[in-house]
């Protein structure tokens, strides 16, 4: 009776790439410290949404992207496949849509960030997924393929709607794919390609924007910056900023805002986008000692990117065992992110950047088949970036850890400015 | 780099930021509204100034949306108030750091 009122109840909201990570990590310690862990996810299929960027050009399809969840839930965790309701922390329970209640002794919020396209006025009617498009859900990726497939040309528009989104480099790498695209088509000249950003320039940071926004100018595509849109004017076919800027389109390629789900806005948790209040260190929510956040949930400063769910989780394992043994939370999470930007041409770039460090020129020391070089656009960064899809199945999710890939950012390489 | 703004001697970043919130004073804010062409700060304006101040106390990381659901200012307003990039330049008017948006 003594051992069984002391294990400790874990539950872990989410099966996507962060949540299906720290389940792994932590049913490592399930004798020793007592866990009974608990997933829980609402949808039967895993998506790799890194992939997404790739479908509208018919280089991935359906079987590169989607896989089974059961397959990927670690041993001696319990599954449980539903929509969630509603966390109460106050009686320390949450209820799933079927009406079941389960308690909990430290809750685990993975539960990511999803595209909210009704956000912006008149983006969704009759010409949505037809001449206005987004390719960050599996959906949406396909109807853009569709569309792609015999497009005539014109003008194509690229668009962010706000900031933050997940993987901030996709539309640039969305926009570099397309002239790549476009130009074996032998159609480019038939193509303007314009790039609309609510950011200053082609990128939030300083180093990263020079080189990135040289890459849209010599590829020849517009930039459009400061735009932050009120509404699309879907019989015009522009889009019209609150400053009224307008930008006429024949295809759009939209990023929608991000937001966390609904769940967070129901529960009380989250801010005005629905991501959680979270310690960008220690990764505990704001107020509530016994929750943890993990993955694009956070509202913290760092990238929403499966790179950097993969080093949380490597903090966040050891942090969850201090909390265990009733020690301070010592793991700290500096940002890390790491990403892959697809510049066409069977090229790519590498981004390695943290709270307190920016993506500079240099190198990635990756033992065996790096080093990759950071900030210029080389073949095996190309051949990194499609690896990343194995490694994501058969590695991360797997519970491994990359090799010799720790969770804060590496110095070494880098061209450092003082 | 120090910057003389109305009669002070501050210590601003290389877009002009301030970088010490507390040399910020009513002041210094009329003048880099001046540089950023806003001439007059009205009662609305100093209400989205206030605000912002204070929710940078509080440690919000800032955004156009959270000015527009602050119930002081709808997101059009806003921008009409702070032409050109409203919540980088009412930021600075504001004594604050630039808002970074997240990468
Ligand atoms: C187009 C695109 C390209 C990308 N490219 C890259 C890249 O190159 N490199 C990179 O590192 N990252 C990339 N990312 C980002 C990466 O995919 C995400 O950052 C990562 O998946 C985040 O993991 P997560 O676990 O936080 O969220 P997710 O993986 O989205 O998982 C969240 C899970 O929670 C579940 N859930 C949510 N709400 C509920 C509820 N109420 N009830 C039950 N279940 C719920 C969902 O079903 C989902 O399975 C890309 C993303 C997109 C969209």
């Amino acid at each position: 009776m003594e051992q069984i009122s002391s294990r400790k109840k874990i539950l872990i909201l989410g099966a996507g790439t962060a949540g299906t990570m720290i389940a792994n990590k932590l049913a490592n310690h399930r004798t020793k410290y007592g866990l009974d862990i608990t997933l829980v996810d609402q949808a039967s299929e895993h998506y790799y949404q890194p992939g997404f960027l790739f479908i509208p050009f018919g280089v991935y399809g359906r079987e590169d992207v989607v896989k089974r969840r059961s397959d990927f839930i670690p041993r001696g965790v319990t599954y449980i496949q539903n929509s969630i309701e509603k966390i109460d922390t106050t009686k320390k329970e949450i209820v799933l849509h079927i009406g079941e209640v389960l308690p909990y002794d430290i809750l685990i919020i993975a539960t990511g960030a999803q595209v909210a396209p009704e956000q912006i006025p008149n983006l969704i009617g009759d010409r949505w997924r037809k001449n206005m498009h987004e390719f960050y859900t599996f959906e949406g990726a396909n109807a853009l393929y569709n569309t792609l497939k015999d497009w005539p040309g014109g003008k194509l528009v690229i668009h962010i709607s706000e900031m933050p989104i997940k993987c901030p480099v996709a539309p640039l790498e969305f926009s570099f794919l397309a002239d790549d695209f476009f130009k074996k088509k032998n159609m480019r000249d038939k193509v303007e390609i314009t790039y609309v950003t609510p950011l200053s320039g082609a990128f939030t940071k300083p180093e990263a924007s020079r080189v990135l926004g040289g890459m849209l100018s010599e590829r020849n595509i517009k930039l459009v910056p400061d735009f932050s849109i009120s509404e699309v004017d879907a019989k015009e076919n522009i889009i019209r900023s609150y400053d009224e800027k307008t930008v006429p389109f024949d295809l759009l390629v939209t990023i929608p805002p991000n937001m966390g789900d609904a769940l967070i806005a129901r529960s009380g948790l989250g801010d005005e986008l629905n991501f959680i209040p979270t310690d960008k260190n220690t990764l505990q929510a704001t107020g509530h000692e016994n929750i943890f956040v993990i993955g694009d949930a956070t509202n913290i400063p760092a990238s929403k990117a499966g790179s950097v769910a993969h080093f949380e989780a490597e903090i966040l394992e050891e942090n969850i065992l201090s909390f265990l043994e009733g020690k301070p939370l010592s793991a700290k999470f500096d940002g890390h992110a790491n990403c892959y930007v697809e510049s066409g041409d069977g090229k790519a770039l590498l981004v390695d950047f943290g709270y307190d460090i920016e993506p500079v020129e240099g190198t990635f020391p990756l033992p065996f088949i790096g080093p990759f070089s950071l900030l210029k656009p080389t073949v095996i960064n190309h051949l990194g970036k499609l690896a990343f899809r194995y490694i994501y199945w058969n590695v991360l999710m797997r519970g491994l850890s990359i090799p010799f890939v720790g969770p804060g950012v590496p110095l070494a390489g880098k061209k450092i400015k003082k | 780099m120090l910057k003389t703004i109305a009669n002070k001697e501050v210590d601003v970043n290389e877009e002009g930021y301030l970088t010490n919130k507390g040399d910020w004073n009513e002041d210094i804010a009329k003048e880099i509204a001046k540089e950023l062409g806003i001439n007059d700060l009205t009662e609305k304006h100093w209400a989205v100034i206030k605000w912002l101040r204070d929710q940078d106390a509080g440690g919000t990381h800032l955004s156009i949306r959270q000015v527009g659901s602050s119930g002081l200012v709808d997101i059009k307003e806003f921008y009409a108030l702070f032409p050109g990039g409203p919540l980088k330049n009412a930021s600075k008017i504001a004594g604050i750091m630039k808002p970074m948006s997240c990468l």
